[in-house]
């Protein structure tokens, strides 16, 4: 069904491989995001199958070594910023607009720039797998095992350069959507009507714009004691390795909350949506959301009590990261409140959502636990930590993730995803996810160090192992349901109303698919919740359309600059010779971009 | 219909509750358990610990309550309408309130147990140096001028005082039964006392828990607390020098070890024994690697991985990369020796070793 008018825009342009590369729709560019992250979330779901495979007895024999370390070092770098980054990506591109009212982003090449670069940089770095040379030395990647001296070959230079170009695509992405979000807005959209969703997008965009220069600086760091026989994490040299640990989690810890936000923005739209009533404090979400992101920031060295940090800095990032815990305690009341006197419909996106809220909460928990340094000097770098980390990432991102998908698909694609499989997936799903992960508390506890490819028997580590192995197959065969529902809707007709789910928010007003320019009309906003103002109030929204509906015409000088760039990154990695053949590309790019006529 | 519900939820709790305690039961007897403490500092973290967990448990049960009963009570039904309301400012506070109040009962303890964790070690402590290096850790008792790897010994009801340091990337300290762990960072001096509270025959497992290369799985240790008596034995053993070899098999090792010059390897430096190791009492003065001086007393080899015995060490000796994934003589590792010797050659070193106790 499709109650929006013919596209405004020339035809031909809308399909075929040519418009995917030269497109600057925040839609289509939500797609591109969304089906790469869900290709890497499986890959770098296959290398933890491996992982538990590897781990299922005592001196698992099936991977070597150094592969194994190459492998529990991959799956996190891709699981965080090739699988769940981008795929949380995919719903504020598709999302924020839409949420918001708007015909597209501010800066609609720019967010096709993102894109690319994010691809040319996750492209570089897995390509490490090809060579031979992935990294190995865990996704945190601690000086002075990064030194030359430690890791001989270019495991260390893939690492560093891929996570550049990522985190230029991330930064340019998140200032786009800042830019978007303050200015974009239809009329009546004030701050305290926004979707929380297009909230927490609003906090994980200024995380990443505060943290991701710092990680940049720890890896040109890296790059230039490799390279260049600079000293800065060398000990030997006068350099000092816990420098890196402080620059790293510096962005590293508001990178966490830069993973789970975006889910907990989709939480919070398909509880209400499904228990058919608001949100309960919309305020208190929005400002425990805040108060995470501020805090967020004074928290780091919490990844760092063993280092020898002295009392005092010890007890001030133990309170600051207790403190965390207030208004993520609030935000799990809130939630539950949100359901309390609701008729609560049942279906894959609304199970999803609660299977958040349980798993997440028990991620929570054991993060306090170890908010506490005497605690966290027996469980840092146990597999109590794994199961932790876990939870918040695999039962509260991931979660949140899927649940948006299901929400979402029929708005997305005109077509819902089945819900009988969505069920079985989300019941695969939730009891292998259980079954892999919470044993590992256990295992935490009887002192199983993690990231170690074998361990001896006769350490009371085998039933647990062998429990978590098989839960993990449970987590495979999951995602492949949910990759057949995929490619059921795929085959399927079109048939998903305008506003199936009788949700509240803009998204939903048009048609679905929505058409290029999203809304024939922009909206005018009365309400915080303004599809269900409209209902109560017997509105109807016309269905004429704007005139001179003005759209971007398509670009290929993102594409080429990100290519600039990924030549300019391969450079890096063998001759800077290259690297200046990527930068004439860049600058040709840019020269074709600042005069490209744009209307 | 409810009340069956209600049942098998509460049902399910209590089994989940069941299977938590029976499982903690057996976690005290695990041989590398983090909540069986026999140390005074041990005890100090188990106290936090403990009062976490249920506090942890009590919070776990009721949010998972809350869920099943929200969402079951309030599942959709013909004819019941959801109500509407936006917020409730009392509550909100109070359930602010809440997690401040489990906050801060957590904090307090921790904030007194962090200033004794930290504190200096009593001045009659047993000093012992650590360092930590690909994949094995050396310990020097410089009081007692003993140098040894992998496998040390204290005394009952002594405070023991750890320097940590590191000669090449960052490694861990961690005996999970006697303390929390501290990591130990090149170019940093890390300290970690603790007073022992029980002498056993088993040792206390102790294992490398930050990541530090190829073989990070295989950096173990072990800690053997002894009674004093014992312990002064164990101190007067290790500071003799080496005896000379006895048996006539072992008499060729002793030749073989010690003449450095017996093995070039391609590009023309010495590969002999004696440039990584030392034995008191030898000409074998190698600083590189574990000191041989009473190898044979110690209970594991190549950082507590394989026991200590003649086949191991033959192992060992041939090829250690087969036991030990990236140990390699390009990296300054130890060479793998069948390159070098015969197996012959190999059992007499071997039968040298074991007599050194």
């Amino acid at each position: 069904m499709t109650t929006a008018l013919p596209l405004a825009v020339k035809e031909e342009t809308n399909s075929g491989i040519w418009s995917w590369l030269t497109t600057v729709d925040h839609k289509k560019i939500g797609t591109m995001y969304g089906v790469s992250g869900v290709v890497f979330f499986i890959i770098a779901g296959f290398e933890a199958l491996l992982i538990r495979t590897q781990l299922a007895v005592p001196n698992g024999t099936i991977i070597d070594a150094d592969t194994y370390n190459q492998l529990f070092t991959m799956h996190a770098l891709m699981m965080i910023f090739l699988g769940v980054m981008p795929m949380g990506a995919a719903f504020f591109n598709w999302l924020v607009p839409l949420m918001i009212g708007a015909r597209d982003v501010a800066f609609p090449r720019l967010n096709a720039f993102s894109f690319w670069t994010f691809l040319s940089g996750a492209l570089l770095l897995t390509s490490s797998w090809i060579f031979g040379d992935a990294p190995d030395v865990g996704w945190f990647a601690y000086a002075p095992l990064t030194e030359k001296a430690y890791t001989v070959g270019q495991a260390m230079d893939f690492y560093a350069v891929g996570l550049l170009l990522l985190g230029v695509a991330s930064t340019v992405a998140s200032l786009n959507f800042v830019v978007t979000i303050i200015n974009m807005r239809a009329p009546g959209m004030s701050w305290f009507r926004m979707p929380v969703f297009v909230w927490m997008i609003f906090v994980v965009a200024w995380l990443l714009i505060l943290s991701l220069p710092v990680l940049t600086i720890g890896l040109v760091q890296i790059y230039f004691d490799r390279n260049f026989d600079t000293n800065f994490f060398n000990p030997m040299g006068g350099g000092d390795p816990l420098l890196w640990q402080h620059l790293f989690w510096i962005f590293g810890h508001p990178e966490v909350y830069v993973l789970i936000l975006p889910s907990m923005g989709i939480v919070s739209e398909v509880l209400p949506t499904f228990s058919r009533k608001p949100i309960f404090g919309y305020s208190a979400i929005v400002f425990a959301g805040l108060s995470i992101a501020v805090l967020g920031f004074a928290v780091w060295s919490h990844h760092m009590f063993t280092t020898g940090l002295g009392p005092v800095p010890s007890i001030v990032f133990s309170a600051s990261t207790m403190a965390i815990g207030v208004p993520t305690g609030v935000k799990i009341f809130n939630w539950l409140a949100t359901m309390w006197g609701g008729s609560i419909r049942f279906n894959s996106a609304s199970m999803f959502s609660i299977g958040f809220l349980a798993l997440f909460t028990i991620g929570g928990i054991s993060g306090v636990m170890h908010a506490s340094p005497p605690i966290d000097t027996q469980q840092q770098d146990t597999y109590f930590i794994v199961a932790h980390i876990h939870y918040v990432l695999f039962g509260g991102a991931v979660f949140g993730i899927f649940s948006g998908f299901y929400y979402w698909w029929p708005k997305f694609f005109g077509r819902f995803l089945d819900e009988k499989l969505g069920q079985i997936h989300f019941w695969l799903f939730f009891i292998g996810m259980n079954l892999t992960f919470f044993p590992m508390h256990f295992l935490g506890v009887q002192g199983m160090p993690r990231r170690i490819y074998r361990y001896d028997a006769d350490l009371g580590w085998e039933t647990w192992n062998i429990v978590a192995t098989l839960g993990s197959y449970l987590l495979g065969v999951g995602m492949l349901v949910f990759l057949y529902a995929v490619w059921k809707a795929y085959k399927s007709e079109p048939d998903a109303p305008d506003n199936p789910w009788d949700a509240p928010t803009l998204e939903w007003a048009t048609s679905s698919p929505p058409p290029e320019h999203d809304f024939d009309v922009v909206p005018v906003v009365e309400a915080r919740d303004p599809l269900w103002y409209d209902r109560d109030n017997n509105i109807t929204r016309e269905k004429t359309k704007d005139e001179h509906i003005h759209l971007p015409p398509p670009s290929y000088y993102p594409l080429l600059i990100s290519i600039g760039l990924l030549v300019g990154g391969i450079g890096m990695l063998t001759t800077l010779m290259i690297s200046a053949l990527g930068v004439l590309l860049v600058f040709y790019a840019i020269w074709g971009w600042v005069l490209e006529p744009t209307s | 219909m409810l009340s069956i519900m209600k049942r098998k939820t509460v049902f399910s709790f209590s089994a989940i509750i069941g299977i938590f305690l029976s499982a903690c039961s057996s976690w005290q007897t695990d041989p590398q358990t983090t909540v069986n403490p026999k140390s005074d500092m041990a005890y100090l973290i188990q106290d936090v610990y403990v009062l976490v967990s249920w506090l942890a448990l009590i919070v776990f049960v009721v949010i998972m309550f809350a869920i099943v009963y929200i969402s079951w009570k309030f599942r959709e039904r013909p004819g019941v309408e959801a109500q509407q309301f936006h917020g409730d400012t009392r509550l909100e506070i109070i359930w602010t309130l809440i997690p401040i109040l489990i906050v801060v009962t957590i904090f307090i303890p921790t904030a007194n147990a962090i200033p004794k964790m930290k504190s200096d070690p009593p001045a009659n402590a047993l000093q012992i140096d650590v360092v930590g290096k690909q994949w094995w850790f050396e310990f020097k008792y410089p009081e007692l001028n003993i140098t040894t790897a992998n496998e040390i010994h204290i005394p009952v009801n002594t405070p023991v005082a750890f320097n940590l340091e590191s000669t090449d990337v960052i490694h861990a300290f961690w005996i999970p039964q006697l303390g929390g762990k501290v990591d130990m960072v090149p170019g940093h001096s890390n300290k970690m006392w603790f007073t022992p509270t029980e002498a056993r025959k088993e040792a206390y497992l102790g294992q490398c828990t930050e990541f530090c290369g190829t073989s990070h799985a295989n950096m173990l240790f072990r800690v053997f607390v002894d009674e004093q008596d014992d312990f002064n034995q164990w101190v007067n053993d290790q500071q003799s020098v080496a005896i000379p070899a006895q048996s006539e098999l072992a008499k060729q090792g002793e030749a073989l070890l010690l003449n450095n010059v017996a093995f070039i390897s391609e590009n023309g430096s010495a590969v002999g024994c004696v440039t990584c190791h030392k034995i008191e009492g030898t000409t074998a003065m190698g600083m590189l690697a574990p000191n041989l001086t009473h190898i044979a007393s110690r209970s594991t080899i190549a950082a507590g991985v394989f026991e200590n015995n003649k086949e191991n060490l033959i192992k060992w000796i041939s090829n250690p990369s087969k036991m030990k994934p990236g140990v390699s003589e390009r990296t300054g590792g130890m060479p793998m020796y069948e390159n070098y010797l015969s197996e012959e050659q190999i059992e007499s070193i071997v039968a040298y070793l074991m007599e050194l106790q």
